[in-house]
């Protein structure tokens, strides 16, 4: 058939279609509710699941006070405060993040009671965000309402934090300068441990680098392999697997992920690790207590445990990198996860990094980093 | 640098050739002149003619009295190197000589690394650039002094005679941190650089612990280096508890030469301390130490 031909019948079809659409519209019988589309919410609670479908979608589409509606138990839950709940406060990771049409599942359910699993999915810069939510619901008149944790969300009492910690400030060579004058040195670092390995259809390469020296350094790591034939297969960076910024005699693990490569089409790996000097405070000090390998929910094996921010400053995002080793001290694996809360003075918030199944077995030790994400990091 | 280099050449066939048409009559020239010096070339005959001067940076051209000495200011003769002098028409005649470089004026040191750790041998290296008033390389041989001084320590010294107009040493890092004064002096000119000598990794890590209400205070010892240098502040000590609600780490900052950090309460726990790959003592509280 030629176009021309084509675009005649085309024509001739679409004609006929909306002929036969305008002679007989269709009936609709209501209105068909399809998760994610369109700009209204879903609105019933005429079931727990329609429920806490109807409160999370007004969630997603910003509607707190339609929202707030679902709730059963308004006496004691603010309406201010599940939005700082599910909305984020302190420029947090949450702040920036929208909500995904999401999956509920009735887990248990009574005349009067039920329990609903929400498997909500938030969208962040830093990729997508899981969590899971066992909502309690109870029957309210002819509809079923949530039962929303009263917990306020925790804050800090107004108080004086003294903070006297170093910072660094670099004044490099100007142009004024001697022929000769030196500049600032570069900061030593050094690669300190690193391992191949593969990972699905991806080589990995992960280790730890150090710097060595006594001034704060911006570190980046690249790798480079290089085939049997001698021929490159991929050049790529550490990104955000890694703590960029590394005070003096700080350690940070790194991984770089080749996708579709498999190791044993490599031959070889050049390894690049890059340091400048950059301006740096020593503050915060940030703890990472009481980490204990798990198994969740879902059965997946997870790093948790508690950051304490022990600085008087709010950390905005933070970000833990963890480093995990077998029996003879080697870094078999690296794995990161953002907190999409912010990170208060002296107030725990739990974290969760995933061990990957297949290792968990062999994980004997393992070394979690904070990176943190603060506005106004080197202004204050 | 090329460009010039095939320039200068260039100029100096054209005065080769221009030398051959002056019909190889030789000019009154000294061998070696110092570069800035004046100088006068004597001429014979008489009428008028073109002068002209080619050296390494650049072509003087002027019309002259035959019969009178051609005055060359200093200025003409500042570049070192070969100079050709050229005097066209019948009485004219050519002839070449070399601009030596004056006595030093000028230093260029390079100093390397502007930071390194203490007590490491051979790893301060500093070159030195001997060069006139004009900024040409002295190739002369000349002694050129190194010294390398921080306060409250003894001075290195060490000599070494340019070569072709350069000298290089290498020294080895002070055993005491500072701003280290990395000096060199030729013919009287000094020029001066700074080293940061700063400490290396830390020595015979040792910390304590305490209960206290809030949970478990560690604290270091004062943090030294090998060599007795008190590590900087804001260096990082980790310290780590392992528990029975599992394993908590600090990174903590070094400030005012010790770490310290408060820990979790626990009955039972091992502490232990470290900073870069450098692994400190262990203690055991709940336990024997």
């Amino acid at each position: 058939m030629s176009g021309k031909a084509l675009a005649i019948a085309i024509t001739a079809i679409t004609v006929v279609l909306v002929a036969i659409g305008t002679l007989w519209p269709g009936e609709a019988s209501g209105t068909v509710y399809i998760a994610g589309a369109g700009t209204s919410a879903f609105n019933s609670n005429d079931t727990p699941e329609a429920a806490a479908r109807s409160l999370f979608d007004n969630v997603r589409q910003r509607n707190w006070s339609r929202a707030y509606s679902y709730i059963g138990n308004q006496n004691e839950v603010d309406q201010r405060d599940m939005e700082a709940d599910l909305q984020g406060t302190n420029d947090s990771l949450r702040t920036y993040s929208t909500l995904e049409p999401s999956d509920f599942r009735v887990l248990h359910q009574t005349n009067d009671t039920a329990v609903v699993r929400a498997n909500l999915k938030w969208a962040t810069a830093v990729g997508a965000f899981y969590e899971t939510r066992d909502l309690n619901l109870t029957r309210q008149g002819n509809g079923w309402k949530v039962v929303w944790p009263s917990g306020k969300q925790p804050n800090v009492p107004p108080q004086v934090i003294p903070v006297n910690y170093l910072r660094w400030d670099v004044i490099f060579r100007g142009p004024g300068d001697d022929w000769g004058a030196q500049n600032v040195e570069a900061p030593h670092v050094r690669i300190t441990s690193m391992k191949a390995g593969a990972s699905g259809d991806n080589v990995v390469i992960m280790g730890e680098i150090l710097n060595e020296d006594t001034v704060p350094a911006f570190v980046d790591v690249k790798a480079t392999l290089v085939g049997k034939d001698g021929n490159t297969l991929g050049k790529e960076n550490s990104f955000d697997k890694i703590s960029h910024t590394l005070l003096p005699k700080e350690v940070s693990p790194f991984r770089i992920d080749f996708p579709g490569v498999r190791l044993a089409e490599v031959k070889s790996v050049r390894m690049e690790p890059n340091s400048s000097l950059v301006p740096a405070s020593a503050d915060p000090v940030i703890a990472v207590q009481h980490q204990q390998l798990q198994v969740d929910a879902r059965g997946k094996h997870v790093l948790q445990g508690e950051l304490v921010n022990e600085s008087g400053r709010v950390v905005n995002i933070p970000h833990v990198i963890a480093t995990y080793y077998n029996n003879q001290g080697q870094v078999i694996w690296v794995a990161d996860g953002y907190v999409d809360r912010a990170l208060l003075p002296g107030i725990p918030m739990p974290f969760g990094v995933a061990v990957p199944d297949d290792l968990a077995s062999q994980v004997h030790n393992y070394r979690v980093i904070v990176n943190q994400y603060s506005q106004g990091k080197f202004l204050q | 640098m090329t460009r010039k280099l095939l320039v200068g050449f260039l100029l100096l066939v054209a005065c080769m050739l221009a030398e051959d048409a002056a019909r190889g009559v030789e000019l009154q020239l000294p061998k070696e002149v110092v570069a800035g010096a004046d100088m006068a070339v004597p001429t014979m005959g008489s009428g008028s003619a073109t002068f002209y001067l080619v050296g390494p940076a650049g072509t003087v051209k002027r019309a002259i009295k035959l019969g009178q000495e051609i005055q060359i200011k200093g200025e003409d003769v500042r570049a070192a190197g070969r100079y050709v002098a050229v005097i066209t028409g019948d009485n004219g005649g050519s002839g070449g000589f070399w601009v030596m470089p004056a006595k030093v004026a000028n230093v260029g040191f390079i100093a390397q690394p502007s930071r390194l750790p203490v007590a490491l041998p051979g790893a301060v290296s500093g070159v030195v650039y001997a060069f006139d008033h004009f900024h040409n390389l002295v190739y002369q041989p000349q002694p050129v002094k190194f010294e390398l001084s921080v306060a409250g320590a003894p001075t290195t010294t060490r000599t070494v005679a340019t070569k072709d107009g350069v000298a290089w040493t290498r020294m080895d890092s002070g055993r005491k941190q500072g701003a280290a004064q990395f000096d060199a002096e030729v013919d009287g000119i000094s020029a001066r650089r700074v080293v940061q000598q700063v400490a290396g990794d830390p020595c015979n890590l040792r910390m304590k612990a305490q209960r206290t209400p809030m949970g478990i205070l560690v604290e270091t010892d004062p943090i030294r280096d090998c060599s007795g240098n008190p590590v900087p502040d804001g260096t990082i000590v980790t310290f780590t508890s392992v528990d029975s609600k599992g394993t908590t780490t600090v990174d903590a900052r070094i400030k005012r030469d010790v770490a310290s950090a408060q820990l979790p309460a626990a009955d039972r726990a091992t502490i232990s301390v470290a900073s870069g790959v450098v692994l400190g003592n262990e203690i055991r509280i709940g336990g024997a130490q």
